[in-house]
C-alpha cells in the first residue's frame, strides 16, 4: 500500500552522514518530500526527520537498509496518530497599507506572528501541521506572496507512549 | 610513542593482526609506503593494478576468513579499487582499503591525483572513512577491521590525506571500539528457532539451501550436522560452494540458472525451504512467483534486511548461520524428532540418477568440461583451492569440480567480474602456501588482469593458471546462440591472440598447449607439479553451451539442454515417481 510515512531517524552528528541516509532513498528511487536535520539534546546526535512517500514494502527495505549504516542509531516510522509534528513557514505578503488589517487578520485566526513590516509587505512567521499551513498559504495566496520558506516537517511520538 | 601518521598506520595494522599487505604506492601515499618498508611483520605484495590488489585481498579473505589490507594512491590508485571493492561488497567478503588522499587544505579543489573516494564508494562499502586528524588513526583502523569481519563481513575504506600520514601523534593502543549503531544480531530468537524446528521436524520433502553465510561464519560443521540429523538434502549457491562436503549422499549441488536439473526439480516440489545465510539471489529464483511455491520457507541470515527482500517468509531468524543451526540441531535433537525423508531422498536419488549432468563425451573433442573433470581428477588427493574467472569457464568449475573442504573456492558471484580470478588465486596463494592453487579462466577473463602474471613470478606464488580457450566470449555466444539468432556482436576473439604459451614465457611462467584430449592429462599434471606459476592453454571447442540453463526469467524448472525432461509437474506424473508421501 502506497501512503506518506514521516520517519524519525537518530544518526551520530558527523559529517557525511546526512548524505549516507539520503543517497539510501535516492538510490531505490524514493523521493523525499520534506527533510529536516537538527542536533538533539546530546550534541554528539542530529535527528533527521524524513517524509518519504511509497509502497509500505519497499519502505521497510529501505528502513530496514538504513539501520545497516553505522551512523544511524536508531528509525522510528511514526504512527500519524501517535506523534506531534511541525512545520515552520515564513510568507512575504504583498500588503499595501489598505490591505494589512486583513492580512493581520488571517495571521491571528492561524496564530502566526508578523516578523517584518516594509513599506509593501509583511512577513509572517507561521508554524503547524502541513495541512494548517498549507490552507494559510491558500488564503494569503489572494494578496500575493512575493516569496515563501518552507521548513521540513520535525516530529516527535507522543508523550503517553514514552511513559509505558 | 610519538610517530608520523604514516607509521601509525602501519603500526595499527601490526596490532591489528594485518599480516599481508596489497598495496601500489603513488606520490601522496608514500608517508605510508615508507613505514611499511620498515615492517618485519607485515608481507607487503606490489601487484601490476590496484584491482589486482583488491581481488587478491578478496581471495585472501575467501581463503582464510580474515581481511587483509589493501593500500593504494589517491586519484586514479583509488578509483583502480572501485570494481574489486564492489565486488567485494556484493560478495560480503571482509577487506579494509586504504586509499591515499590529497592534503586537507586542498581537498575539494580539483588539485592534482584528487578524488572523492568516500564519495564514489559510499554504496559499495559497509562504512568509510576520511581520516582529518592524525589522531583519530588507531580508532578508526580498529572500527574498521572491527567493522569489516563482524555481522556481514564487507569492504571498509580509509581515506588517508597526505598531510594526516605525515603528522606526528602519540600512538596508542590499544583503542575501545565504541560504534553505538553497529550492533549485530548473532544470535537467533528462541522463539523462531523453536518455530523453526517444529517445521522442520514434521516436515517430509524438506530442502537445505545453504550460502555464503555459511562460509563467514564457518558454520560448515553445524550444517553437516543438520542435515544428517533430519536427512536433508543441501543445495549449496555459488558463494555456498564447499560448505558441505560435496561427496556426501546429501549433497545436491548448485541451484539455479545453470544448476543442476535434480537441484531445480527438488527446490520445486520441496515442502520447507530451510534458507541459511542466502539472499535468493535472481540468478537463484528464477521467476520469482514461481520458486518454491509449494514450501513453507524458514529464512536465517544475520542481515535483516535479507529477510524478506525478495522471497515472503514464514519462519525468519535473525542471527549468524553457526549459532541458528545449532541451536535448530539442539532444539530437533532434545524434541527426539526423527528423519521422515526416506522417501523424499528416493525421489531426489531417482532425479539425480536421470538427469545428471551432461556433455558430449563421444565425439573425441576437447570439450572444456572434460578439462575442468580432469582437473577434478588430477587433483583429488591434493589439497587444492579453485579459483575462477566469470562467465562459461565459472559455470563449468562450479558444475564438474567437487570440493572437499570449506573455504577452497574463490568465484566471483553478486558481481560476476571477468579478471577476479587470477588475482583472487595470488591472494590464496599468500594465504595457503602448501595448496595447490588453479585458476580455471576464459580467454576473455584472463585478459582483464593478466598483468598480474608478473606479481605472481616475482613473488614466487605457483599459482596455475587452465585457459579454456574457446575463441570467444563463451557466456555471450551462448546467450546470443539462443537469444540473438546467433549473431555474434562483439564476442568473437582469436584463440591464437594472444598466444597465451608466449605470454606465459613473457612473465617467466611454465606455458602449455593442449590442443587434443589426448594431451590433456600430461599437460595439467606438469603444470601442477611445476614449482613456480604455469598455464595451460586448452584449445577446447568453440560453440559449447553451459547446461542445462534456465531462460532469464523464466521458472527454474523449465531448463533449455542437458538430458531431456520437462517441468517437474511432468516429472510427477510419468509415473517413474510416485508421491509415496501422500
Amino acid at each position: 500500500m502506497k501512503m506518506q510515512h514521516t520517519l524519525s531517524v537518530l544518526v551520530e552528528n558527523k559529517p557525511g552522514v546526512l548524505t549516507r541516509v539520503t543517497s539510501l532513498f535516492a538510490r531505490r528511487g524514493f523521493n523525499i518530500d520534506s527533510l529536516a536535520v537538527g542536533v538533539t539534546e546530546d550534541p554528539t546526535l542530529s535527528r533527521i526527520t524524513i517524509v518519504v512517500g511509497g509502497e509500505d514494502t519497499s519502505l521497510e527495505q529501505v528502513a530496514k537498509q538504513l539501520h545497516k549504516l553505522i551512523n544511524v542509531l536508531k528509525i522510528q516510522d511514526l504512527d500519524p496518530k501517535e506523534m506531534v509534528d511541525r512545520e515552520l513557514v515564513l510568507f512575504k505578503i504583498n500588503a499595501p497599507a489598505d490591505r494589512r488589517h486583513e492580512i493581520i487578520e488571517i495571521a491571528n485566526v492561524f496564530r502566526a506572528k508578523i516578523v517584518d513590516v516594509g513599506r509593501n509587505t509583511l512577513t509572517i512567521e507561521a508554524t503547524g501541521a502541513s495541512d494548517k499551513l498549507s490552507a494559510m498559504e491558500d488564503l494569503l495566496r489572494t494578496y500575493g506572496i512575493k516569496e515563501l520558506a518552507r521548513t521540513g516537517k520535525i516530529a516527535l511520538s507522543r508523550g503517553l507512549r514514552d511513559g509505558a | 610513542m610519538r610517530m608520523n601518521g604514516g607509521h601509525a598506520l602501519v603500526k595499527a595494522l601490526e596490532d591489528v593482526g594485518v599480516e599481508v599487505v596489497f598495496g601500489y604506492p603513488g606520490g601522496v601515499a608514500l608517508p605510508i609506503f615508507d613505514a611499511l618498508y620498515d615492517s618485519t611483520s607485515i608481507r607487503t605484495i606490489l601487484p601490476r593494478h590496484e584491482q589486482g590488489a583488491v581481488h587478491m585481498a578478496d581471495g585472501y579473505a575467501r581463503v582464510t576468513g580474515r581481511a587483509a589490507a589493501v593500500i593504494v594512491t589517491s586519484g586514479p590508485g583509488a578509483t583502480n579499487t572501485v570494481t574489486g571493492i564492489a565486488n567485494a561488497y556484493m560478495d560480503s567478503i571482509p577487506m579494509v582499503v586504504f586509499t591515499a588522499q590529497v592534503a586537507t587544505p586542498v581537498i575539494g579543489t580539483d588539485a592534482f591525483q584528487e578524488s572523492d573516494i568516500t564519495g564514489i564508494t559510499l554504496p559499495i562499502t559497509k562504512h568509510n572513512y576520511l581520516v582529518k586528524d592524525a589522531n583519530d588513526l588507531p580508532e578508526v583502523i580498529a572500527e574498521a577491521f572491527h567493522i569489516a569481519t563482524t555481522g556481514r563481513p564487507g569492504p571498509v575504506l580509509v581515506d588517508v590525506p597526505a598531510d594526516v600520514s605525515k603528522t606526528e601523534i602519540t600512538y596508542k593502543w590499544p583503542v575501545t571500539v565504541n560504534l553505538p549503531g553497529y550492533k549485530p544480531t548473532y544470535k537467533g530468537h528462541a522463539k523462531q528457532i523453536k518455530q523453526a524446528a517444529d517445521l522442520i521436524a514434521k516436515a517430509r520433502k524438506p530442502l537445505l539451501y545453504a550460502g555464503g553465510g555459511i562460509l563467514a561464519s564457518e558454520a560448515w560443521k553445524e550444517l553437516k550436522e543438520l542435515a544428517e540429523l533430519m536427512q536433508i538434502p543441501v543445495a549449496t549457491t555459488l558463494m555456498g560452494k564447499g560448505a558441505f562436503p560435496e561427496d556426501h549422499h546429501l549433497y545436491m549441488g548448485m541451484p539455479g540458472m545453470h544448476g543442476p536439473k535434480y537441484v531445480n526439480y527438488a527446490l520445486t516440489e520441496t515442502d520447507l525451504l530451510i534458507a541459511v545465510g542466502v539472499r535468493f539471489d535472481d540468478r537463484v529464483t528464477g521467476k520469482l512467483s514461481a520458486f518454491a511455491t509449494k514450501a513453507k520457507v524458514i529464512h536465517a541470515d544475520i542481515d535483516p534486511a535479507e529477510i524478506g527482500k525478495n522471497k515472503p517468509v514464514d519462519v525468519p531468524i535473525v542471527g549468524d548461520a553457526k549459532g541458528v543451526l545449532a541451536s535448530l540441531t539442539a532444539e530437533l535433537r532434545k524434541s527426539a524428532a526423527e528423519p521422515r525423508t526416506d522417501a523424499w531422498m528416493k525421489v531426489v536419488d531417482d532425479w539425480r540418477a536421470r538427469f545428471p549432468l551432461h556433455y558430449d563425451r563421444e565425439s573425441g573433442a576437447l570439450m572444456p568440461q572434460l578439462v575442468v573433470e580432469r582437473i577434478r581428477e588430477l587433483t583429488k588427493d591434493r589439497p587444492t583451492v579453485y579459483c575462477t574467472e566469470v562467465g562459461q569457464n565459472q559455470m563449468f568449475a562450479c558444475q564438474y569440480l567437487r570440493l572437499r573442504e570449506p573455504r577452497t573456492w574463490a568465484s566471483s558471484g553478486g558481481l560476476g567480474t571477468m579478471g577476479f580470478g587470477l588475482p583472487a588465486a595470488i591472494g590464496a596463494q599468500v594465504a595457503r602456501p602448501d595448496y595447490l592453487v588453479i585458476d580455471v579462466a576464459g580467454d576473455g577473463s584472463i585478459q582483464m588482469n593478466s598483468q598480474e602474471m608478473a606479481t605472481a613470478a616475482i613473488e614466487k606464488l605457483p599459482v596455475k593458471v587452465v585457459i579454456l580457450n574457446n575463441g570467444f566470449l563463451g557466456m555471450v555466444r551462448q546467450w546470443q546462440e539462443l537469444f540473438y539468432e546467433r549473431r555474434y556482436a562483439s564476442s568473437v576473439l582469436d584463440q591464437n591472440c594472444p598466444d597465451f604459451v608466449k605470454l606465459a614465457d613473457a612473465y617467466g611462467w611454465h606455458g602449455s598447449r593442449v590442443t587434443s584430449v589426448g594431451e590433456l592429462d600430461a599437460a595439467l599434471q606438469a603444470a601442477f607439479d611445476h614449482p613456480g606459476p604455469a598455464l595451460v592453454d586448452c584449445r577446447v571447442v568453440g560453440e559449447e553451451n553451459v547446461f542445462p540453463m534456465v531462460a532469464p526469467g523464466g521458472s527454474i524448472d523449465e531448463m533449455l539442454g542437458g538430458l531431456p525432461g520437462g517441468p517437474v509437474s511432468d516429472m510427477m506424473d510419468d509415473g517413474a515417481v510416485t508421491e509415496v508421501w501422500e
